[in-house]
C-alpha cells in the first residue's frame, strides 16, 4: 500500500512530488510516457509569468504570483535556468490604451510588485525591434524566462532522490475505492494507494471522471510555435505579449534562457489529447500576429516548429482540491496558463493539502539542493581541462551545434530518473536542440545509449519512447 | 599556446587539398583540425561512384578519393589532430580547440583556412507541419546510418528534394531493399546533377515530382504516412492536389547550409546568398588571412571542383605567411556584379595585383535557362559571351578570366558576369 499516488510527470505533478517528499509518507507518481516533461510541459512558453493576467481572487492569480517569487531562488536551490528579463504588454492602438492602465490595477489587486506604463519612447529604447504602431506598454520586471524542462526535470530529480518512485511507461486505465483506499490499475498492474493525486494535464477529466460522478471536461486548447536560431536570439530583450484576448495572451515574441528566439503560441481548442501537430494555417498565423508587436523577425532563422496542448478547464481557473463525492482524490487540473510558473506554489499547496489530511511529519533527511548537470561553458580553461583531465568525455563534443559534450550525455543518462531516448537526452542536454536540429548528432547519441544503457541497442533507442525506433532492420535484410 | 603558420579548420576535401597545396607551395609549419575520427569529411559515407573525373581522371568512389588525398598528406607528414573541435577563432587569429587528450587548448596561427563544409537544411527550417515522429531524417543522416553503420532507417520512404544526396540516398535505400515510393521537389526544377537524376531516380523508376511539397505528416511515434501537394508559382500548396503516401520515413534533402557559426563569431563578412564568407581572388575574406574554401565558402555539387578550389586557398594562405605575396601597392579592386540569371559569384571581389595568369569566377544560376549565352564584361568591354545549351540552379558554372584582358582593360572598377540570350 502506498501512502500517496500522483498520475502525471509534468511539471505540477513533478513538483508535488517534490513538495510532497519533505515528508515522512511512501509516494509514487505514475507516468504514461517514458519521462517526465513529456506531456503540456515541454511544449510552452517557457515564461514566468508576472501575474498581472488572471482576474484577482482566483486560485490562478494567487499561485501565479507566488509561483513567481519563488522562482529565483527555486531556480538557484534546484538548478535550472530562469532569468528575470522582465516583459512588456504591447498596446499598438491609441484607443486600446485603457486596458494596459486595466491589466495595471489588476496586477496590483494580484500583489504583483514593480509594474509601470513606458511610453513608446522608453519602450523604443527598451526594445529598438518594437512595432511602429506601439503606443505604450506594461513593464513587468519581475516576468522572466525558464527551462522548462529543466525545472520539471529538476523537481522530479530531487523527488526521487528524498525516495519518491517514478514508474514510467504506466498508463491508468482505470481506479476504483477499495474500503479505505483506492486501486488504480494501470497497463502495468495494479497499485493500491490511500491517497490520489490527478496531475494528468489534458487527462486530468479522464482521471477525475473514473472516480467522480460530477463529470469535468478539460478541452485541449493547441499553441503552435516557432523557435528560431541564437543568430536571432537578441530580436527583442524582454518578452513581448499583445494585449490580451479572450483565448488567451496572443501571440508573444521572446528570448529564451539558451539565447533562441520563440514566437507563439496559437489558441485553438481541438478534440485529440494527443494533437500535436502543427498547421501551416498556425504557423502561417504566428507570423502575421507576431508583426503586430514586434517588426523584422528574421523567420529564415527558423530552426524548428512544435506545438504544444494547453489542459483548460470550464472555469477559467485551476480546479485544486478534495474531490466532493471521492475523499483522499485530489484534483490538479485546468492547468493552462500559467500553470507552469505556479507550478512551484502548487507543489506547495497541494503538499499542504496532504499534510493535513494525512497529518505528516517532516523528514529529517530530506535533501533540498539538486545539481544539474555540469555546464562546462561556463568553466574557465582551467576549471574545463581539469574537468577533461578527470573524466575526457567531457573533452569530446557530441553535438556541435550546441557544443554538447559525451560527458554531459552520459551524466544525462546516469543521474536519477536518467534519460533513455534521444528527446530524454535533448531535453536534459540540449543536444540535438541546436540549429541541425539533431542531424550530425543523432546517430552517434544513439550510439551512446545504445551503449550505456543494458536493455537498449541501436535497434531499440527511440526517440521518445513506444514505437519511436529509428532503425528498422540491417542493410540488405529485405532482400 | 603552440604556434603554427596555418591552421586549417576541417579534415574534409577541402582543407586535405589545402593542406597538401600549402606544403607544396613551401609551408612546413601546418595543422588540420578534424571533429570527426578520420580524415576525408562527408567523403567517408558517399560510398557511391563518380568522384575524380576531373583531379584523376578515373571513377572513385567518395572514400577512395579522400584516400588519395589522405596519402598526399601523410607523404608530406602534415600534422592533424581528430576527434577536435574547434570551439572559437579570434580575429587576431587564435584557435581554441578541444578533444579528449589535450582538452581545450589554444593555437596561435598566422594564416587560418575555415574548410568547415556544410550541414543540411533541417525539417524545422522548412515549416513542414504536421506530427514530429521518428522517421525523418536528412539524407546525410540517413546515409551514415546506412553507408557506415550498416543500419536501415526505414523501409517505405518518400522523399522530399532533388538535391543530390536526396537522388543519391533515392538510389541506396533501393539497392538496400526499401522502397522509395516518390521523390518530391518543391520547385520545377531539380535541385541535384541531371546525371544522378538519370542514374539515381530513372534507371529505378522513382518518379520525382516537381513543384510538389509535403503538406503533412502522420504518426505520432514514428511516420506513418504523409501528403503530397502540387504547389503554385510561390509554392504555396493548391489545395485538391493532395496526394497520400503510406510510409515509415520521410527523407528531407532541402539544401545545404555553409557552417559559418564560428566565422561569423570571428567577425568574417558572410554573403546572405551563398551563405559563405565573400572573398577576393585569392579566397581570402575581410580578415586579412583567413582564407575559405570547399563547402564553407559555398555549396559545390563536384568534389573536384572543392579540391581545385581549396589547393589555391592552400596556396595563397602559404604566399601569405611566407611573406611572398606582394603588397597591394595600388589598393585597387575591382567589384564583379552579378545580373540577369546569375545569383552570386565567387569571388565577388578581384585585386588585380594579387591575380594569377587567371582567376576562375564560380557561380550559379537563380533557375532553369535554356539556349543562352553566359557573358563577362570588364568594364563595359565584352570578354566572354559562352553558348550554353541549359543552365540550371543544381549545376555549378564557372568562366576564367585572363589577367591580360584585365590589364589591358585599364581602370575599370566593375566586372558583371551575366546571362544573355
Amino acid at each position: 500500500m502506498i501512502d500517496v499516488t500522483i498520475i502525471g510527470a509534468g511539471v505540477s505533478g513533478s513538483a508535488i512530488a517534490r513538495e510532497l517528499s519533505r515528508y515522512q509518507a511512501s509516494v509514487c507518481v505514475v507516468e504514461k510516457d517514458e519521462d517526465v516533461c513529456s506531456g503540456t510541459s515541454k511544449a510552452n512558453s517557457a515564461i514566468a509569468h508576472a501575474g498581472f493576467d488572471a482576474m484577482p481572487g482566483t486560485l490562478m492569480a494567487k499561485l501565479n504570483v507566488e509561483g513567481s517569487k519563488m522562482m529565483p531562488s527555486l531556480s538557484k536551490e534546484l538548478d535550472f535556468p530562469f532569468d528575470m528579463i522582465g516583459s512588456l504588454v504591447v498596446c499598438t492602438d491609441p484607443e486600446t490604451k485603457d486596458a494596459l492602465n486595466d491589466l495595471l490595477e489588476r496586477g496590483k489587486k494580484n500583489g504583483v510588485e514593480g509594474l509601470r506604463i513606458v511610453e513608446r519612447e522608453e519602450l523604443l529604447q527598451m526594445e529598438p525591434n518594437i512595432s511602429d504602431q506601439a503606443v505604450a506598454a506594461l513593464y513587468a520586471p519581475t516576468a522572466g524566462i525558464v527551462c522548462p524542462f529543466n525545472m520539471n526535470i529538476a523537481f522530479a530529480e530531487n523527488a526521487a532522490v528524498n525516495g519518491v518512485e517514478f514508474k514510467m511507461n504506466t498508463e491508468v486505465q482505470d481506479i476504483r475505492r477499495e474500503g479505505d483506499h483506492y486501486v488504480i490499475s494501470t497497463n502495468q498492474g495494479e497499485i493500491e494507494s490511500r491517497y490520489v493525486v490527478n496531475a494528468a494535464g489534458v487527462y486530468a477529466d479522464a482521471i477525475h471522471n473514473m472516480v467522480s460522478e460530477n463529470k469535468i471536461k478539460i478541452t485541449p486548447r493547441k499553441g503552435e510555435y516557432l523557435l528560431l536560431d541564437k543568430s536571432a536570439g537578441k530580436h527583442v530583450n524582454s518578452t513581448i505579449f499583445m494585449l490580451p484576448g479572450k483565448m488567451g495572451k496572443g501571440v508573444l515574441v521572446t528570448p529564451t534562457v539558451h539565447g533562441n528566439l520563440l514566437v507563439g503560441p496559437t489558441a485553438k481548442n481541438i478534440e485529440n489529447k494527443e494533437g500535436v501537430n502543427t498547421t501551416r494555417s498556425g504557423l502561417n498565423e504566428i507570423m502575421e500576429k507576431s508583426a503586430q508587436t514586434v517588426k523584422n523577425v528574421p523567420y529564415r532563422e527558423v530552426i524548428t516548429s512544435f506545438a504544444g496542448l494547453r489542459a483548460s478547464g470550464e472555469n477559467e481557473d485551476f480546479i485544486i482540491e478534495e474531490v466532493k463525492d471521492a475523499p483522499q482524490f485530489i484534483d490538479c487540473a485546468g492547468i493552462e496558463s500559467p500553470g507552469l510558473t505556479s507550478s512551484p506554489a502548487i507543489g506547495v499547496m497541494v503538499a499542504n493539502m496532504l499534510k493535513e489530511m494525512m497529518n505528516l511529519q517532516e523528514k529529517d533527511d530530506f535533501i533540498s539542493e539538486r545539481k544539474g548537470l555540469v555546464n562546462p561553458k561556463a568553466l574557465t580553461l582551467e576549471e574545463r581541462n581539469e574537468l577533461i583531465r578527470q573524466n575526457p568525455a567531457y573533452g569530446n563534443i557530441i553535438c556541435r551545434c550546441e557544443m554538447i559534450t559525451e560527458g554531459e550525455i552520459l551524466d544525462a543518462i546516469h543521474r536519477p530518473l536518467g534519460a533513455r531516448s534521444l528527446d530524454g537526452i535533448k531535453r536534459r542536454t540540449r543536444a540535438g536542440m541546436g540549429r541541425c536540429q539533431a542531424g550530425f548528432c543523432s546517430p552517434r547519441t544513439m550510439e551512446i545509449l545504445a551503449r550505456e544503457v543494458p536493455e537498449l541497442d541501436m535497434n531499440t533507442v527511440t526517440k521518445s519512447g513506444g514505437k519511436s525506433t529509428f532503425i528498422t532492420g540491417a542493410d540488405k535484410e529485405d532482400l | 599556446m603552440k604556434n603554427y603558420d596555418i591552421v586549417i579548420i576541417g579534415g574534409g576535401p577541402a582543407g586535405l587539398a589545402a593542406a597538401v597545396a600549402a606544403r607544396d607551395a613551401g609551408t612546413e609549419s601546418i595543422l588540420v583540425l578534424e571533429r570527426d575520427k578520420m580524415l576525408g569529411g562527408i567523403l567517408n559515407q558517399c560510398i557511391h561512384n563518380g568522384f575524380g573525373l576531373h583531379t584523376f581522371k578515373e571513377e572513385l568512389t567518395g572514400p577512395e578519393y579522400a584516400g588519395r588525398f589522405i596519402e598526399q598528406l601523410e607523404e608530406r607528414n602534415i600534422t592533424y589532430k581528430l576527434n577536435t573541435m574547434v570551439m572559437d577563432i579570434f580575429p587576431e587569429k587564435v584557435v581554441t580547440a578541444m578533444n579528449r587528450e589535450d582538452g581545450l587548448f589554444e593555437i596561435q596561427a598566422k594564416a587560418v583556412i575555415l574548410a568547415m563544409g556544410c550541414r543540411e537544411r533541417p525539417r524545422g527550417a522548412l515549416n513542414i507541419p504536421g506530427y514530429r515522429p521518428a522517421g525523418i531524417y536528412t539524407a546525410g543522416t540517413a546515409q551514415r546510418l546506412v553507408n557506415m553503420e550498416g543500419f536501415m532507417p526505414g523501409k517505405k520512404v518518400v522523399i522530399l528534394g532533388s538535391g543530390d544526396i536526396g537522388l543519391i540516398m533515392a538510389r541506396r535505400m533501393t539497392l538496400e531493399g526499401a522502397e522509395v515510393q516518390a521523390v518530391a521537389e518543391l520547385m520545377p526544377y531539380s535541385g541535384g546533377l541531371k546525371r544522378n537524376i538519370v542514374q539515381c531516380l530513372d534507371d529505378f523508376n522513382i518518379p520525382l515530382k516537381l513543384s510538389t511539397t509535403v503538406v503533412d505528416i502522420e504518426g505520432k511515434e514514428r511516420v506513418e504516412g504523409i501528403t503530397l501537394a502540387k504547389v503554385d508559382e510561390k509554392s504555396r500548396p493548391i489545395p485538391g492536389t493532395e496526394e497520400h503516401y503510406e510510409c515509415d520515413t520521410l527523407l528531407l534533402s532541402c539544401g545545404l547550409l555553409p557552417e559559418n557559426e564560428i566565422s561569423s563569431q570571428m567577425g568574417v563578412e558572410i554573403n546572405g546568398i551563398t551563405r559563405g564568407p565573400f572573398v577576393n581572388e585569392s579566397l581570402e575574406t575581410n580578415i586579412e588571412g583567413v582564407f575559405a574554401c570547399g563547402n564553407v565558402l559555398h555549396v559545390h555539387d563536384l568534389v573536384d571542383f572543392v579540391s581545385e578550389e581549396a589547393a589555391l586557398a592552400g596556396k595563397n594562405a602559404a604566399a601569405y605567411v611566407n611573406g611572398s605575396r606582394e603588397e597591394n601597392v595600388s589598393g585597387r579592386e575591382i567589384k564583379i556584379v552579378t545580373k540577369d540569371g546569375v545569383r552570386y559569384t565567387v569571388p565577388t571581389v578581384i585585386r588585380p595585383e594579387f591575380m594569377n595568369d587567371t582567376v576562375v569566377i564560380r557561380f550559379r544560376v537563380g533557375g532553369v535557362y535554356r539556349d543562352c549565352y553566359v557573358s563577362a564584361y570588364i568594364g563595359e568591354e565584352r570578354k566572354i559571351h559562352r553558348k550554353a545549351r541549359i543552365l540550371a540552379p543544381g549545376e555549378m558554372e564557372q568562366v576564367v578570366l585572363k589577367k591580360s584582358d584585365i590589364e589591358a582593360a585599364g581602370d575599370v572598377c566593375e566586372i558583371t558576369i551575366c546571362l544573355e540570350s
